[in-house]
């Protein structure tokens, strides 16, 4: 199996400010890779480069075989890339966008129709085709953009925050069809800063301040993780956190609802030396569980080994 | 098979440009209503006549003679006489207040000097804060004491019993292609032109900013689409634009300020599009440039109106500016567009009297149209 997408060394100044810092991986054919970071990370940015419409600083890329430096327009006949922002003409029906982004593309006659039908299908818009987009409904838009996007039935997706504004049932709605594109062989590159959405990744890179801290598949990358993940369920939360951030043995603490996480080494006994720390601060009603780790505490966790 | 889907791709461009600016009402009224409501503003606003200039006579004389001559000023289009005044203050007062430009004083003992066959002074008083009306109107004065004079001495003549008398020089006048001199026949042309690259240059603006500023453009730079595609597509819209522009703007003329149209309008609309390539082009160009529209509207503006109004031969005349400024003139495309508009208009001459103007238009176009094609780059900005 080859690789749809390969970077090495990818780097991407704005003046001063590197957005891009040295990243390299590869991403499978038919995988779907994931970029995982806070706004700001840089994963915008290596979309951007790898879809053509951005130079790198340095480094070296390859999407479906050609060089993203010099075979930009090679790249986009392969690739279908729905943006963080919202991007289709407003002004035009749903109809007309799909046409026009179906004629660019070099769709005509029959196939443009039979494309531009399975683009309403999975958009579930059919009804609506002759509406303006711009009266649309936010979430309903998205999926139009998704529909857009594999109008010409590219190689490789690039979606960047797809389901940023979208309610719960619909990015599931979104999901299924990333499974979908997934199966017909197609390569999907997601970006997110959904922790849970990036479970649904075959394989998945953190990224934070323009680097990748960390890239294995969500089940590899959580048992990675060298702490072991508490839950202290305690009355008084707020004033027990205060008190355990500053305990020595404890390496992060974290409120999650109304339990506090607690990251600590697997050496420590954590257990006994928390509950007598408790009982002498004069705390007697709390519980505490050794859960699995969410991605979110593999996430701190790599994010701390690293001082950020 | 390449060639086929680029023009597929053209078609396209153009087409979905189309629909936004029909569904778009500013840009709608702006390209329709705009290019009649500028005609009608700026033909009636510019007009250089001076006619009608008021005047005030003071008859320090009051006798026959006095009244006959002052008739003279009552039976022309070019002056009137706005009130007869009694003192000097009076027409201190008229001149301050603005209500006229010139001011007629008979002396005490006209009449009796005239008879007695003496020279006989009258005074002319005149504004010259507004220079030119003051000179064309103490020429109008002129010309009137002129035929006066010429008339007295022919009838002296005749009571001495010479009948036939002749001027031994007379010109006798024949002003090609505007006999009445209408400053409006010279001046509907040229505002065609001006207000023709304003208007293309304005509405072409917005067009790639718009894209950048509503998103749209990321999309488009995704896809293969290339730059000289984007371009000529967006160019197609505009030019049908311009042309119906230009059709509004010479009906205006011809129905009502009777502007008469002697060449062919299929040459001058030819002619004209190859202008509206240029400055579409070069709106475009700024709209690329600036990827924000308020810039764009701004720059376009000061860009093609300025240079277009001033350095045109539109109504200052660029051979009496400093050689700098003249040499200048020759990049400013309005000038060869007013020269080729008032031929086909007025003078009815056909493009093969233009070749000049053709060459530069075509010029002017062809590099505007590269430029704009280069400057559209299908990349985020750094």
């Amino acid at each position: 199996m080859g690789f749809s997408v390969e970077v090495q060394n990818l780097t991407k100044q704005f003046g001063k400010f590197t957005a891009v810092d040295n990243i390299s991986f590869d991403v499978k054919q038919g995988e779907i890779f994931g970029f995982l970071g806070p706004n700001g990370a840089g994963k915008s940015t290596t979309i951007r480069m790898l879809c053509g419409i951005l130079m790198p600083t340095s480094g070296v890329g390859r999407v479906s075989g050609n060089d993203i430096i010099t075979e930009q327009s090679r790249i986009k006949n392969n690739i279908g890339y729905m943006s963080q922002r919202f991007s289709l003409y407003s002004d035009l029906t749903v109809m007309e966008n799909l046409e026009l982004f179906g004629s660019i593309y070099g769709l005509e006659g029959n196939q443009l129709k039979k494309r531009i039908e399975y683009a309403l299908d999975i958009a579930e818009i059919g009804k609506r085709k002759d509406t303006i987009v711009g009266t649309l409904p936010g979430g309903v838009k998205q999926r139009l953009a998704l529909g857009a996007s594999i109008l010409h039935n590219p190689e490789i997706l690039f979606l960047d925050e797809p389901t940023s504004g979208v309610d719960p049932i619909m990015r599931r709605n979104f999901w299924d069809l990333i499974y979908e594109f997934s199966r017909q062989g197609k390569t999907v590159f997601v970006t997110t800063h959904y922790m849970d959405e990036a479970e649904h990744c075959d394989r998945l890179a953190l990224i934070i301040s323009g680097k990748i801290i960390s890239m294995d598949s969500p089940e590899a990358l959580k048992k990675t993780l060298t702490n072991g993940v508490y839950a202290l369920t305690v009355e008084d939360f707020i004033s027990v956190f205060d008190f355990v951030s500053e305990l020595p043995y404890i390496e992060e603490a974290a409120i999650f609802g109304s339990t506090i996480h607690i990251l600590c080494d697997h050496k420590v006994p954590l257990k006994n030396k928390l509950s007598d720390d408790l009982r002498a601060k004069g705390v007697s009603k709390f519980k505490i569980e050794k859960i699995t780790p969410t991605l979110e505490d593999v996430f701190v966790s790599e994010a701390r080994k690293l001082g950020i | 098979m390449k060639i086929y889907r680029s023009l597929v791709r053209i078609t396209v461009i153009a087409d979905k440009e189309w629909i936004q600016i029909r569904r778009d009402t500013r840009s709608l009224i702006f390209a329709l209503i705009a290019p009649f409501a500028l005609i009608l503003l700026f033909g009636y606003a510019l007009t250089m006549d001076v006619k009608n200039v008021s005047m005030a006579v003071y008859d320090q004389d009051r006798t026959t003679t006095s009244r006959q001559f002052l008739e003279k000023f009552s039976h022309t289009d070019y002056l009137h006489i706005y009130d007869y005044v009694s003192d000097y203050s009076e027409i201190d007062r008229l001149i301050d207040k603005e209500d006229i430009k010139l001011a007629v004083v008979i002396p005490d003992g006209f009449e009796k000097r005239f008879k007695s066959g003496k020279k006989t002074d009258i005074q002319l008083l005149a504004d010259g804060s507004d220079s030119t009306s003051a000179t064309v109107a103490i020429g109008y004065v002129k010309a009137i004491i002129a035929n006066y004079n010429i008339e007295v001495k022919v009838n002296e003549l005749k009571r001495i019993g010479i009948s036939e008398t002749k001027v031994p020089v007379e010109t006798e006048n024949r002003i090609w292609f505007n006999p009445e001199l209408l400053s409006k026949n010279f001046i509907i042309p040229g505002l065609i032109v001006i207000m023709l690259s304003v208007i293309s240059a304005l509405i072409a603006s917005l067009t790639i900013s718009r894209e950048w500023e509503r998103g749209t453009m990321e999309t488009l730079i995704t896809t293969p689409l290339r730059s000289y595609e984007l371009v000529l597509g967006k160019l197609i819209p505009y030019i049908f634009i311009g042309v119906f522009g230009i059709i509004i703007m010479l009906l205006a003329g011809f129905f009502i300020f009777d502007v008469p149209f002697k060449g062919s309008l299929i040459e001058l609309i030819i002619l004209g599009v190859l202008f509206l390539i240029g400055t579409t082009s070069l709106g475009m160009m700024i709209s690329s440039v600036t990827r924000v529209q308020v810039l764009s509207v701004q720059l376009s503006m000061v860009i093609t109106y300025m240079p277009a109004f001033i350095l045109s031969d539109f109504i200052f005349p660029v051979a009496n500016m400093p050689l700098i400024i003249q040499v200048i003139s020759y990049i400013v495309p309005a000038k060869y567009l007013i020269i080729i508009f008032r031929g086909i208009i007025l003078k009815g001459i056909s493009y093969s009297l233009l070749w000049t103007q053709i060459v530069f238009l075509a010029a002017f176009a062809l590099i505007m149209i590269t430029i704009s094609i280069k400057k559209i780059t299908l990349r985020l900005p750094e």
